[in-house]
Protein backbone atom coordinates (compact mmCIF):
# COMPACT_ATOMS: atom_id res chain seq x y z
CA UNK A 1 0.00 0.00 0.00
CA UNK A 2 1.09 3.44 -0.98
CA UNK A 3 2.19 5.24 1.97
CA UNK A 4 2.62 8.91 -0.43
CA UNK A 5 -1.38 10.41 -0.33
CA UNK A 6 -2.85 12.86 -2.43
CA UNK A 7 -5.06 15.94 0.39
CA UNK A 8 -8.04 14.37 -0.80
CA UNK A 9 -6.55 10.87 0.23
CA UNK A 10 -5.59 12.12 3.63
CA UNK A 11 -8.69 14.00 4.69
CA UNK A 12 -10.56 10.77 3.59
CA UNK A 13 -8.34 8.16 5.97
CA UNK A 14 -8.41 11.15 8.78
CA UNK A 15 -12.41 10.65 8.69
CA UNK A 16 -12.58 7.14 8.13
CA UNK A 17 -10.09 5.37 10.40
CA UNK A 18 -8.36 3.67 7.24
CA UNK A 19 -6.01 4.23 4.77
CA UNK A 20 -7.47 5.20 2.10
CA UNK A 21 -6.28 5.41 -1.48
CA UNK A 22 -8.10 6.40 -4.44
CA UNK A 23 -10.62 4.13 -5.83
CA UNK A 24 -11.29 2.49 -2.64
CA UNK A 25 -14.68 2.98 -0.95
CA UNK A 26 -14.49 4.01 2.36
CA UNK A 27 -17.63 5.13 5.11
CA UNK A 28 -16.29 8.04 6.82
CA UNK A 29 -17.42 10.51 9.47
CA UNK A 30 -18.38 13.75 8.33
CA UNK A 31 -17.80 17.17 10.42
CA UNK A 32 -20.92 19.22 8.90
CA UNK A 33 -23.65 18.40 6.50
CA UNK A 34 -25.94 21.76 4.74
CA UNK A 35 -28.88 21.98 3.34
CA UNK A 36 -30.95 24.36 1.95
CA UNK A 37 -34.50 25.66 1.25
CA UNK A 38 -34.87 23.21 -2.30
CA UNK A 39 -33.13 20.10 -1.49
CA UNK A 40 -33.71 19.82 2.69
CA UNK A 41 -37.80 18.96 2.25
CA UNK A 42 -36.93 16.17 0.83
CA UNK A 43 -34.35 15.04 3.08
CA UNK A 44 -36.77 15.76 6.07
CA UNK A 45 -39.27 13.26 4.51
CA UNK A 46 -36.01 10.89 4.38
CA UNK A 47 -35.26 11.78 7.51
CA UNK A 48 -38.46 11.18 9.32
CA UNK A 49 -39.45 7.99 8.03
CA UNK A 50 -36.50 6.60 9.60
CA UNK A 51 -37.34 7.91 13.30
CA UNK A 52 -34.20 8.63 15.12
CA UNK A 53 -32.71 11.49 16.42
CA UNK A 54 -30.44 13.55 14.59
CA UNK A 55 -26.64 14.57 14.82
CA UNK A 56 -28.17 17.68 16.04
CA UNK A 57 -24.28 19.77 16.05
CA UNK A 58 -23.27 18.70 12.19
CA UNK A 59 -26.38 19.78 11.01
CA UNK A 60 -26.66 23.59 9.25
CA UNK A 61 -29.88 24.75 7.47
CA UNK A 62 -29.60 27.63 5.27
CA UNK A 63 -32.77 28.72 3.62
CA UNK A 64 -31.23 30.57 0.50
CA UNK A 65 -32.66 29.86 -2.82
CA UNK A 66 -36.28 31.29 -2.97
CA UNK A 67 -36.13 33.42 0.19
CA UNK A 68 -37.23 35.88 1.03
CA UNK A 69 -40.37 33.48 -0.10
CA UNK A 70 -40.58 34.15 -3.66
CA UNK A 71 -44.38 32.98 -3.71
CA UNK A 72 -46.41 30.68 -2.00
CA UNK A 73 -44.72 27.56 -2.22
CA UNK A 74 -41.27 28.46 -1.77
CA UNK A 75 -43.60 30.55 1.37
CA UNK A 76 -44.06 26.89 2.27
CA UNK A 77 -41.17 24.90 1.97
CA UNK A 78 -39.64 27.73 4.11
CA UNK A 79 -41.80 27.20 6.76
CA UNK A 80 -40.95 23.66 6.52
CA UNK A 81 -37.14 24.02 7.48
CA UNK A 82 -38.23 26.39 10.53
CA UNK A 83 -40.37 23.26 11.96
CA UNK A 84 -38.07 21.19 11.58
CA UNK A 85 -35.36 23.18 12.87
CA UNK A 86 -37.74 23.66 15.87
CA UNK A 87 -38.70 20.33 16.45
CA UNK A 88 -35.24 18.97 17.12
CA UNK A 89 -33.79 22.16 18.73
CA UNK A 90 -31.43 22.37 16.00
CA UNK A 91 -28.66 25.35 17.04
CA UNK A 92 -27.10 25.49 13.19
CA UNK A 93 -29.88 27.77 11.39
CA UNK A 94 -29.34 31.20 9.66
CA UNK A 95 -32.94 32.95 9.03
CA UNK A 96 -33.15 35.75 6.23
CA UNK A 97 -31.77 38.52 6.97
CA UNK A 98 -28.76 36.86 9.20
CA UNK A 99 -27.55 34.48 6.97
CA UNK A 100 -27.44 34.46 2.62
CA UNK A 101 -26.04 31.88 -0.01
CA UNK A 102 -25.45 28.84 1.73
CA UNK A 103 -21.83 28.73 0.55
CA UNK A 104 -20.72 31.75 1.62
CA UNK A 105 -22.83 31.33 4.99
CA UNK A 106 -20.64 28.83 5.60
CA UNK A 107 -17.49 30.02 5.16
CA UNK A 108 -18.55 33.00 6.87
CA UNK A 109 -19.71 31.37 10.32
CA UNK A 110 -16.96 29.35 10.10
CA UNK A 111 -18.01 25.73 9.74
CA UNK A 112 -16.01 25.28 6.43
CA UNK A 113 -11.94 25.33 7.25
CA UNK A 114 -8.94 23.24 6.00
CA UNK A 115 -8.93 19.59 6.63
CA UNK A 116 -12.86 19.49 7.51
CA UNK A 117 -14.69 16.79 5.60
CA UNK A 118 -18.40 18.53 4.71
CA UNK A 119 -21.14 17.73 2.63
CA UNK A 120 -23.81 19.54 1.19
CA UNK A 121 -27.40 19.17 -0.56
CA UNK A 122 -25.97 21.42 -2.96
CA UNK A 123 -23.48 20.98 -5.97
CA UNK A 124 -21.09 24.01 -4.95
CA UNK A 125 -20.89 22.52 -1.53
CA UNK A 126 -17.22 22.21 -3.25
CA UNK A 127 -16.45 25.86 -2.74
CA UNK A 128 -14.81 25.23 0.53
CA UNK A 129 -11.89 23.66 -0.80
CA UNK A 130 -10.80 26.89 -1.46
CA UNK A 131 -10.03 26.87 2.21
CA UNK A 132 -8.41 23.58 2.28
CA UNK A 133 -11.44 21.60 3.44
CA UNK A 134 -12.98 18.25 1.16
CA UNK A 135 -16.09 19.27 0.68
CA UNK A 136 -18.79 18.03 -1.72
CA UNK A 137 -22.23 18.03 -2.75
CA UNK A 138 -24.99 15.42 -2.20
CA UNK A 139 -28.14 13.91 -2.67
CA UNK A 140 -31.24 14.67 -0.33
CA UNK A 141 -31.61 11.51 0.89
CA UNK A 142 -27.60 11.33 1.79
CA UNK A 143 -28.30 14.40 3.25
CA UNK A 144 -30.53 12.73 5.67
CA UNK A 145 -28.22 9.57 6.24
CA UNK A 146 -26.06 12.19 7.31
CA UNK A 147 -28.31 13.82 9.65
CA UNK A 148 -29.23 10.25 11.43
CA UNK A 149 -25.68 8.95 11.32
CA UNK A 150 -23.20 12.01 11.04
CA UNK A 151 -21.66 9.55 8.28
CA UNK A 152 -21.59 8.70 4.56
CA UNK A 153 -19.68 5.92 2.08
CA UNK A 154 -17.48 7.60 -0.66
CA UNK A 155 -15.17 6.42 -3.25
CA UNK A 156 -12.01 8.14 -2.71
CA UNK A 157 -11.53 10.40 -5.91
CA UNK A 158 -8.03 10.22 -7.88
CA UNK A 159 -6.47 13.34 -7.65
CA UNK A 160 -6.10 16.29 -10.52
CA UNK A 161 -2.66 18.01 -10.22
CA UNK A 162 -3.13 21.75 -11.11
CA UNK A 163 0.22 23.54 -10.82
CA UNK A 164 -0.05 27.41 -10.96
CA UNK A 165 2.30 29.55 -11.49
CA UNK A 166 2.73 33.61 -11.89
CA UNK A 167 0.90 36.32 -10.92
CA UNK A 168 -2.49 37.27 -12.77
CA UNK A 169 -2.79 40.18 -15.08
CA UNK A 170 -5.26 43.80 -14.39
CA UNK A 171 -8.35 42.36 -12.68
CA UNK A 172 -7.94 38.97 -13.68
CA UNK A 173 -9.04 36.98 -11.63
CA UNK A 174 -10.36 33.40 -10.08
CA UNK A 175 -13.25 33.08 -12.61
CA UNK A 176 -11.00 33.49 -15.48
CA UNK A 177 -8.69 30.99 -14.22
CA UNK A 178 -11.28 28.64 -13.75
CA UNK A 179 -13.45 28.65 -16.84
CA UNK A 180 -10.17 28.61 -18.47
CA UNK A 181 -9.43 25.05 -16.66
CA UNK A 182 -12.95 23.88 -17.71
CA UNK A 183 -12.95 24.96 -21.40
CA UNK A 184 -9.33 22.95 -21.36
CA UNK A 185 -10.52 19.43 -19.73
CA UNK A 186 -14.44 19.86 -21.04
CA UNK A 187 -17.26 19.43 -18.77
CA UNK A 188 -16.53 16.09 -17.61
CA UNK A 189 -12.84 16.68 -17.55
CA UNK A 190 -12.74 15.77 -13.82
CA UNK A 191 -15.76 13.50 -13.22
CA UNK A 192 -15.00 11.43 -10.10
CA UNK A 193 -11.97 13.24 -9.72
CA UNK A 194 -10.73 15.90 -7.19
CA UNK A 195 -8.61 18.76 -8.39
CA UNK A 196 -5.71 19.28 -6.13
CA UNK A 197 -3.81 22.81 -6.27
CA UNK A 198 -0.53 23.42 -6.60
CA UNK A 199 2.84 25.70 -7.05
CA UNK A 200 4.12 29.03 -6.37
CA UNK A 201 1.32 30.64 -7.89
CA UNK A 202 -1.32 29.52 -5.23
CA UNK A 203 0.06 32.25 -2.86
CA UNK A 204 -0.98 34.70 -5.61
CA UNK A 205 -4.21 33.86 -5.57
CA UNK A 206 -6.24 35.68 -3.28
CA UNK A 207 -8.42 33.47 -1.12
CA UNK A 208 -11.44 34.77 -2.27
CA UNK A 209 -10.50 33.97 -5.43
CA UNK A 210 -9.50 30.30 -4.66
CA UNK A 211 -13.37 29.86 -3.07
CA UNK A 212 -14.34 30.90 -6.94
CA UNK A 213 -12.36 28.55 -8.35
CA UNK A 214 -13.27 25.95 -6.03
CA UNK A 215 -17.05 26.63 -6.51
CA UNK A 216 -16.93 25.84 -10.17
CA UNK A 217 -14.71 22.55 -9.83
CA UNK A 218 -18.04 20.55 -10.20
CA UNK A 219 -18.54 22.33 -13.74
CA UNK A 220 -15.50 20.08 -14.65
CA UNK A 221 -17.61 17.37 -12.87
CA UNK A 222 -15.25 17.50 -9.88
CA UNK A 223 -15.97 15.72 -6.71
CA UNK A 224 -13.70 18.47 -5.60
CA UNK A 225 -11.39 21.51 -5.85
CA UNK A 226 -8.80 22.04 -2.83
CA UNK A 227 -6.11 24.38 -2.34
CA UNK A 228 -3.39 24.10 -0.04
CA UNK A 229 -3.59 26.00 3.03
CA UNK A 230 -1.13 29.15 3.58
CA UNK A 231 -0.76 32.13 5.89
CA UNK A 232 -3.66 33.67 3.68
CA UNK A 233 -5.73 30.67 4.15
CA UNK A 234 -5.09 31.02 8.23
CA UNK A 235 -5.68 35.14 7.85
CA UNK A 236 -9.01 34.95 5.99
CA UNK A 237 -11.01 32.47 8.41
CA UNK A 238 -9.25 34.32 11.46
CA UNK A 239 -12.23 35.52 13.40
CA UNK A 240 -14.48 33.42 11.79
CA UNK A 241 -13.34 29.48 12.46
CA UNK A 242 -15.66 27.40 14.88
CA UNK A 243 -13.29 25.13 16.78
CA UNK A 244 -9.94 24.10 15.78
CA UNK A 245 -8.85 22.14 12.36
CA UNK A 246 -5.99 20.41 11.21
CA UNK A 247 -4.56 21.88 7.78
CA UNK A 248 -3.35 19.43 5.18
CA UNK A 249 -1.07 19.15 2.96
CA UNK A 250 -0.53 16.00 0.20
CA UNK A 251 2.68 14.04 0.68
CA UNK A 252 6.06 14.49 -1.90
CA UNK A 253 5.47 12.25 -4.78
CA UNK A 254 1.93 11.66 -4.18
CA UNK A 255 -0.07 10.10 -7.29
CA UNK A 256 -2.49 12.18 -9.53
CA UNK A 257 -4.19 10.70 -12.29
CA UNK A 258 -3.19 13.79 -14.35
CA UNK A 259 -1.02 17.04 -14.19
CA UNK A 260 -2.72 20.81 -15.78
CA UNK A 261 -0.12 23.74 -15.48
CA UNK A 262 -1.19 27.49 -15.61
CA UNK A 263 0.75 30.52 -15.90
CA UNK A 264 -1.40 33.09 -14.01
CA UNK A 265 0.19 35.63 -16.11
CA UNK A 266 -1.23 34.35 -19.23
CA UNK A 267 -4.83 34.21 -18.54
CA UNK A 268 -6.84 36.74 -20.49
CA UNK A 269 -10.69 37.56 -19.11
CA UNK A 270 -12.72 34.94 -20.07
CA UNK A 271 -16.35 34.47 -21.18
CA UNK A 272 -18.19 31.11 -20.91
CA UNK A 273 -20.86 31.28 -23.85
CA UNK A 274 -24.32 29.73 -23.87
CA UNK A 275 -25.28 26.36 -23.12
CA UNK A 276 -21.77 25.11 -21.00
CA UNK A 277 -19.43 26.46 -18.75
CA UNK A 278 -16.59 24.98 -21.11
CA UNK A 279 -17.55 27.60 -23.87
CA UNK A 280 -14.56 29.78 -22.38
CA UNK A 281 -13.66 32.52 -25.23
CA UNK A 282 -11.13 35.77 -24.16
CA UNK A 283 -14.03 38.49 -23.63
CA UNK A 284 -12.37 40.96 -26.50
CA UNK A 285 -13.85 38.42 -28.95
CA UNK A 286 -17.23 38.06 -27.85
CA UNK A 287 -18.75 41.39 -28.50
CA UNK A 288 -22.38 40.44 -27.74
CA UNK A 289 -25.34 43.17 -26.47
CA UNK A 290 -26.57 42.52 -23.08
CA UNK A 291 -30.18 43.30 -21.40
CA UNK A 292 -28.56 42.00 -18.04
CA UNK A 293 -25.80 41.89 -16.12
CA UNK A 294 -25.79 40.10 -12.62
CA UNK A 295 -23.32 40.07 -10.11
CA UNK A 296 -23.73 38.04 -6.78
CA UNK A 297 -24.21 34.19 -6.19
CA UNK A 298 -21.95 31.44 -3.92
CA UNK A 299 -19.13 32.18 -7.18
CA UNK A 300 -18.58 35.56 -6.96
CA UNK A 301 -20.72 37.94 -4.44
CA UNK A 302 -17.64 38.23 -2.07
CA UNK A 303 -16.21 41.45 -0.78
CA UNK A 304 -13.79 41.15 -2.90
CA UNK A 305 -15.77 40.60 -6.23
CA UNK A 306 -17.66 43.85 -5.34
CA UNK A 307 -14.91 45.98 -4.63
CA UNK A 308 -13.64 45.24 -8.02
CA UNK A 309 -16.73 45.86 -10.09
CA UNK A 310 -17.18 49.24 -7.95
CA UNK A 311 -13.57 49.99 -8.95
CA UNK A 312 -14.26 49.28 -12.66
CA UNK A 313 -17.88 51.40 -12.50
CA UNK A 314 -16.28 54.32 -10.47
CA UNK A 315 -18.26 57.38 -11.95
CA UNK A 316 -20.07 55.55 -14.76
CA UNK A 317 -23.60 54.91 -15.37
CA UNK A 318 -25.21 51.09 -15.90
CA UNK A 319 -25.82 51.67 -19.95
CA UNK A 320 -29.25 52.97 -20.71
CA UNK A 321 -30.42 49.63 -21.66
CA UNK A 322 -29.36 46.92 -19.40
CA UNK A 323 -30.67 45.83 -15.82
CA UNK A 324 -27.73 45.65 -13.39
CA UNK A 325 -28.26 43.44 -10.25
CA UNK A 326 -26.14 43.01 -7.32
CA UNK A 327 -26.68 40.26 -4.79
CA UNK A 328 -24.08 40.51 -2.08
CA UNK A 329 -23.76 36.53 -1.56
CA UNK A 330 -24.31 36.76 2.27
CA UNK A 331 -25.17 39.54 5.41
CA UNK A 332 -21.54 39.51 6.37
CA UNK A 333 -20.72 40.55 2.82
CA UNK A 334 -24.04 42.98 2.28
CA UNK A 335 -23.24 44.96 5.91
CA UNK A 336 -19.61 45.18 4.80
CA UNK A 337 -20.16 46.61 1.35
CA UNK A 338 -22.59 49.23 2.92
CA UNK A 339 -19.84 50.53 5.11
CA UNK A 340 -17.50 50.87 2.32
CA UNK A 341 -19.93 52.74 0.31
CA UNK A 342 -19.91 49.98 -2.16
CA UNK A 343 -23.63 49.58 -2.48
CA UNK A 344 -23.62 53.44 -2.26
CA UNK A 345 -21.79 53.63 -5.90
CA UNK A 346 -23.50 51.05 -7.49
CA UNK A 347 -26.97 52.36 -6.35
CA UNK A 348 -25.41 55.65 -7.98
CA UNK A 349 -24.12 54.24 -11.16
CA UNK A 350 -28.38 52.77 -12.05
CA UNK A 351 -28.00 49.36 -10.55
CA UNK A 352 -30.53 47.36 -8.79
CA UNK A 353 -28.71 46.15 -5.28
CA UNK A 354 -30.84 43.59 -3.03
CA UNK A 355 -29.81 41.50 0.17
CA UNK A 356 -28.41 38.52 -0.12
CA UNK A 357 -29.95 35.24 -1.85
CA UNK A 358 -29.39 33.35 -4.76
CA UNK A 359 -31.89 35.29 -6.79
CA UNK A 360 -31.61 34.85 -10.83
CA UNK A 361 -28.31 32.67 -10.18
CA UNK A 362 -30.80 29.50 -11.05
CA UNK A 363 -33.39 31.58 -12.49
CA UNK A 364 -35.35 31.61 -8.90
CA UNK A 365 -36.77 35.14 -8.27
CA UNK A 366 -35.28 38.54 -8.86
CA UNK A 367 -33.69 38.63 -12.50
CA UNK A 368 -35.00 36.13 -14.40
CA UNK A 369 -35.15 36.52 -17.77
CA UNK A 370 -37.55 36.75 -20.78
CA UNK A 371 -37.38 34.71 -24.57
CA UNK A 372 -34.17 36.29 -26.55
CA UNK A 373 -32.89 37.97 -23.99
CA UNK A 374 -29.15 37.88 -22.70
CA UNK A 375 -27.32 38.05 -19.27
CA UNK A 376 -23.59 38.74 -18.59
CA UNK A 377 -23.34 36.97 -15.17
CA UNK A 378 -20.57 36.20 -12.28
CA UNK A 379 -22.58 32.95 -11.56
CA UNK A 380 -21.37 29.43 -12.55
CA UNK A 381 -23.86 27.65 -15.02
CA UNK A 382 -25.23 28.75 -18.27
CA UNK A 383 -27.39 25.71 -19.40
CA UNK A 384 -30.47 25.87 -21.56
CA UNK A 385 -33.17 28.05 -19.36
CA UNK A 386 -30.84 28.27 -16.33
CA UNK A 387 -31.89 31.77 -15.44
CA UNK A 388 -34.98 32.11 -17.17
CA UNK A 389 -36.71 31.40 -20.43
CA UNK A 390 -35.45 28.55 -22.57
CA UNK A 391 -34.34 31.02 -24.74
CA UNK A 392 -32.60 32.95 -22.99
CA UNK A 393 -28.99 33.18 -23.21
CA UNK A 394 -26.11 33.37 -19.94
CA UNK A 395 -22.55 34.42 -20.24
CA UNK A 396 -20.34 33.77 -17.57
CA UNK A 397 -17.62 35.89 -16.62
CA UNK A 398 -15.49 37.83 -13.72
CA UNK A 399 -16.70 40.45 -11.60
CA UNK A 400 -15.14 43.26 -13.30
CA UNK A 401 -16.08 41.82 -17.00
CA UNK A 402 -20.22 41.62 -16.02
CA UNK A 403 -19.22 45.38 -14.54
CA UNK A 404 -17.58 46.41 -17.64
CA UNK A 405 -20.38 44.76 -19.40
CA UNK A 406 -22.81 46.79 -17.81
CA UNK A 407 -21.43 49.75 -18.31
CA UNK A 408 -20.56 48.81 -22.64
CA UNK A 409 -24.27 47.34 -22.81
CA UNK A 410 -22.19 44.86 -24.67
CA UNK A 411 -19.79 42.05 -23.29
CA UNK A 412 -15.82 43.61 -23.31
CA UNK A 413 -12.92 43.41 -20.93
CA UNK A 414 -12.90 46.25 -18.29
CA UNK A 415 -9.81 48.13 -20.68
CA UNK A 416 -12.55 48.84 -23.26
CA UNK A 417 -14.79 51.20 -20.91
CA UNK A 418 -11.53 52.88 -19.34
CA UNK B 1 -35.95 -4.69 -11.42
CA UNK B 2 -34.26 -7.50 -13.76
CA UNK B 3 -35.92 -7.17 -17.26
CA UNK B 4 -36.68 -3.85 -18.39
CA UNK B 5 -38.35 -3.56 -21.97
CA UNK B 6 -39.49 -0.03 -23.77
CA UNK B 7 -38.72 2.33 -26.26
CA UNK B 8 -35.85 4.37 -26.57
CA UNK B 9 -35.76 8.43 -25.45
CA UNK B 10 -32.98 9.74 -27.21
CA UNK B 11 -30.80 12.49 -25.81
CA UNK B 12 -27.24 13.72 -26.15
CA UNK B 13 -24.33 14.39 -24.38
CA UNK B 14 -24.20 16.40 -21.11
CA UNK B 15 -27.41 16.41 -20.16
CA UNK B 16 -27.84 18.76 -17.07
CA UNK B 17 -30.50 18.55 -14.04
CA UNK B 18 -31.90 21.88 -15.06
CA UNK B 19 -32.81 20.83 -18.07
CA UNK B 20 -34.65 17.19 -16.68
CA UNK B 21 -36.31 19.74 -14.15
CA UNK B 22 -36.10 23.58 -13.60
CA UNK B 23 -35.18 25.31 -10.45
CA UNK B 24 -38.50 26.39 -10.28
CA UNK B 25 -40.34 23.16 -9.57
CA UNK B 26 -38.32 22.15 -7.08
CA UNK B 27 -41.18 22.71 -4.27
CA UNK B 28 -42.38 20.12 -2.07
CA UNK B 29 -46.05 20.37 -3.31
CA UNK B 30 -44.67 18.91 -6.36
CA UNK B 31 -42.75 16.01 -4.45
CA UNK B 32 -45.22 13.08 -6.05
CA UNK B 33 -45.63 14.83 -9.17
CA UNK B 34 -42.20 15.49 -10.52
CA UNK B 35 -42.60 13.46 -13.58
CA UNK B 36 -44.84 15.97 -15.17
CA UNK B 37 -42.47 18.11 -15.24
CA UNK B 38 -39.83 15.75 -16.50
CA UNK B 39 -38.12 18.15 -19.14
CA UNK B 40 -40.77 20.31 -19.70
CA UNK B 41 -38.56 23.25 -21.39
CA UNK B 42 -36.82 21.36 -23.86
CA UNK B 43 -39.04 18.39 -24.65
CA UNK B 44 -42.49 19.78 -23.35
CA UNK B 45 -44.15 16.79 -25.08
CA UNK B 46 -42.07 13.93 -23.45
CA UNK B 47 -43.75 13.65 -20.20
CA UNK B 48 -47.30 12.83 -21.24
CA UNK B 49 -46.12 10.43 -24.00
CA UNK B 50 -43.90 8.46 -21.75
CA UNK B 51 -45.19 4.62 -21.28
CA UNK B 52 -44.09 2.71 -18.48
CA UNK B 53 -40.59 0.07 -19.00
CA UNK B 54 -38.93 3.51 -21.78
CA UNK B 55 -35.85 4.32 -21.86
CA UNK B 56 -33.14 7.05 -21.87
CA UNK B 57 -30.55 6.99 -23.87
CA UNK B 58 -28.15 9.84 -23.72
CA UNK B 59 -24.22 10.23 -24.70
CA UNK B 60 -21.53 11.35 -21.97
CA UNK B 61 -22.23 13.16 -18.63
CA UNK B 62 -26.11 12.58 -18.38
CA UNK B 63 -27.57 14.83 -15.01
CA UNK B 64 -24.60 16.98 -14.78
CA UNK B 65 -24.81 19.84 -12.72
CA UNK B 66 -26.81 20.49 -9.88
CA UNK B 67 -27.03 18.15 -6.59
CA UNK B 68 -30.99 17.77 -7.36
CA UNK B 69 -32.60 14.76 -6.02
CA UNK B 70 -35.71 15.61 -8.25
CA UNK B 71 -34.06 14.75 -11.41
CA UNK B 72 -33.58 11.23 -11.01
CA UNK B 73 -36.98 11.25 -9.10
CA UNK B 74 -39.19 13.14 -11.58
CA UNK B 75 -37.92 10.77 -14.31
CA UNK B 76 -38.73 7.40 -12.22
CA UNK B 77 -41.60 9.33 -10.72
CA UNK B 78 -42.39 9.51 -14.94
CA UNK B 79 -42.91 5.74 -16.00
CA UNK B 80 -38.56 5.73 -16.51
CA UNK B 81 -36.79 3.09 -14.53
CA UNK B 82 -33.64 3.14 -16.35
CA UNK B 83 -30.93 5.47 -18.29
CA UNK B 84 -28.15 4.29 -20.50
CA UNK B 85 -25.35 6.70 -20.92
CA UNK B 86 -21.99 6.47 -22.03
CA UNK B 87 -21.03 8.10 -18.77
CA UNK B 88 -23.34 9.82 -15.71
CA UNK B 89 -22.39 12.98 -13.31
CA UNK B 90 -20.86 11.83 -10.16
CA UNK B 91 -23.91 13.31 -7.53
CA UNK B 92 -26.70 11.98 -10.27
CA UNK B 93 -25.00 8.37 -10.40
CA UNK B 94 -25.30 8.24 -6.87
CA UNK B 95 -28.81 9.69 -6.21
CA UNK B 96 -30.32 7.33 -8.79
CA UNK B 97 -29.06 4.40 -6.87
CA UNK B 98 -30.90 6.07 -3.69
CA UNK B 99 -33.80 6.57 -5.31
CA UNK B 100 -34.24 3.36 -7.23
CA UNK B 101 -33.86 4.48 -10.87
CA UNK B 102 -30.82 2.23 -12.62
CA UNK B 103 -28.22 4.13 -14.41
CA UNK B 104 -26.40 1.91 -16.57
CA UNK B 105 -23.14 3.06 -18.23
CA UNK B 106 -22.80 1.75 -21.46
CA UNK B 107 -22.13 3.28 -24.94
CA UNK B 108 -25.26 1.68 -27.25
CA UNK B 109 -26.41 2.78 -30.50
CA UNK B 110 -30.54 3.50 -30.62
CA UNK B 111 -32.54 5.83 -32.13
CA UNK B 112 -35.90 7.58 -31.00
CA UNK B 113 -38.56 5.25 -30.47
CA UNK B 114 -36.34 1.85 -30.99
CA UNK B 115 -36.98 -0.81 -28.81
CA UNK B 116 -34.51 -1.70 -25.88
CA UNK B 117 -34.63 -5.24 -23.74
CA UNK B 118 -32.19 -4.51 -20.92
CA UNK B 119 -31.10 -7.71 -18.87
CA UNK B 120 -29.69 -6.32 -15.19
CA UNK B 121 -28.89 -9.29 -13.89
CA UNK B 122 -26.74 -10.58 -17.03
CA UNK B 123 -25.63 -7.10 -18.04
CA UNK B 124 -27.24 -7.57 -21.61
CA UNK B 125 -28.31 -4.56 -23.61
CA UNK B 126 -30.49 -5.68 -26.78
CA UNK B 127 -31.68 -2.70 -29.09
CA UNK B 128 -34.41 -5.72 -31.01
CA UNK B 129 -35.14 -2.47 -33.85
CA UNK B 130 -31.97 -2.91 -34.80
CA UNK B 131 -30.68 -6.37 -34.04
CA UNK B 132 -28.00 -5.42 -31.80
CA UNK B 133 -27.00 -6.36 -28.49
CA UNK B 134 -24.20 -5.04 -25.81
CA UNK B 135 -22.69 -6.22 -22.58
CA UNK B 136 -22.16 -3.69 -19.95
CA UNK B 137 -20.08 -4.37 -16.70
CA UNK B 138 -21.13 -5.46 -13.74
CA UNK B 139 -22.15 -3.08 -10.56
CA UNK B 140 -19.36 -2.88 -8.30
CA UNK B 141 -20.08 -4.85 -5.27
CA UNK B 142 -20.85 -2.08 -2.85
CA UNK B 143 -22.88 -0.55 -5.29
CA UNK B 144 -24.78 -3.83 -6.21
CA UNK B 145 -25.48 -4.44 -2.39
CA UNK B 146 -26.85 -0.71 -2.13
CA UNK B 147 -29.38 -1.40 -5.34
CA UNK B 148 -30.71 -4.34 -3.87
CA UNK B 149 -31.16 -3.10 -0.37
CA UNK B 150 -33.08 -0.83 -2.03
CA UNK B 151 -30.64 2.77 -1.47
CA UNK B 152 -28.68 4.01 1.33
CA UNK B 153 -31.75 4.77 3.69
CA UNK B 154 -33.31 1.12 3.24
CA UNK B 155 -29.64 -0.19 3.95
CA UNK B 156 -29.99 2.10 7.34
CA UNK B 157 -33.12 0.96 8.30
CA UNK B 158 -32.24 -2.42 7.99
CA UNK B 159 -29.15 -2.66 9.61
CA UNK B 160 -30.84 -0.66 12.54
CA UNK B 161 -28.02 1.61 12.63
CA UNK B 162 -29.85 4.57 14.31
CA UNK B 163 -32.15 4.03 17.02
CA UNK B 164 -34.31 6.96 18.86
Amino acid sequence: MSSVKTISEKIMSAHSGVEAQAGQIVEAEIDYVMANDVTAPLAFQEFEALECEPKRDKIVLIPDHFVPNKDVASAEQAAEMRRFVQKYSLPHYFEVGRGGVCHQVMVDEGFAAPGRLIVGADSHTCTYGGINAFSTGIGSTEAAAVFAEGRLWFKVPEAIDVRLSGRFRGLVSGKDLIIKIITDIGVDGANYKAFEFSGAGVANVPVSDRLTVSNMAIEAGGKAGIFPCDEHTVSYIQGRVRGEYTPVAPDPGAVYSRTLEYDLGDLDYMVALPHLPSNGKPAAEVDVVIDQAFLGSCTNGRIEDLRTAAQVMKGKKVHKDVRMVVVPASTQVYQQAMEEGLLAEFVRSGAFVSGPTCAACLGGHMGVLAKGERCVSSTNRNFIGRMGHKDSEVYLAGPAVVAASAVAGRIVAPEAIQ
Amino acid sequence: MNEIRGRAWRFNDHVDTDQIIPAERLISQNNNCLGDFLFERVRPEMSKNVSKGDIIVAGKNFGCGSSREHAPRAIKQAGITCVVAESFARIFYRNSINVGMLPVECKIEADEGDILAIDVQNGKIVNETKGMEWRFAPFPPFIKDLMERGGLMAKIREEKRCIK
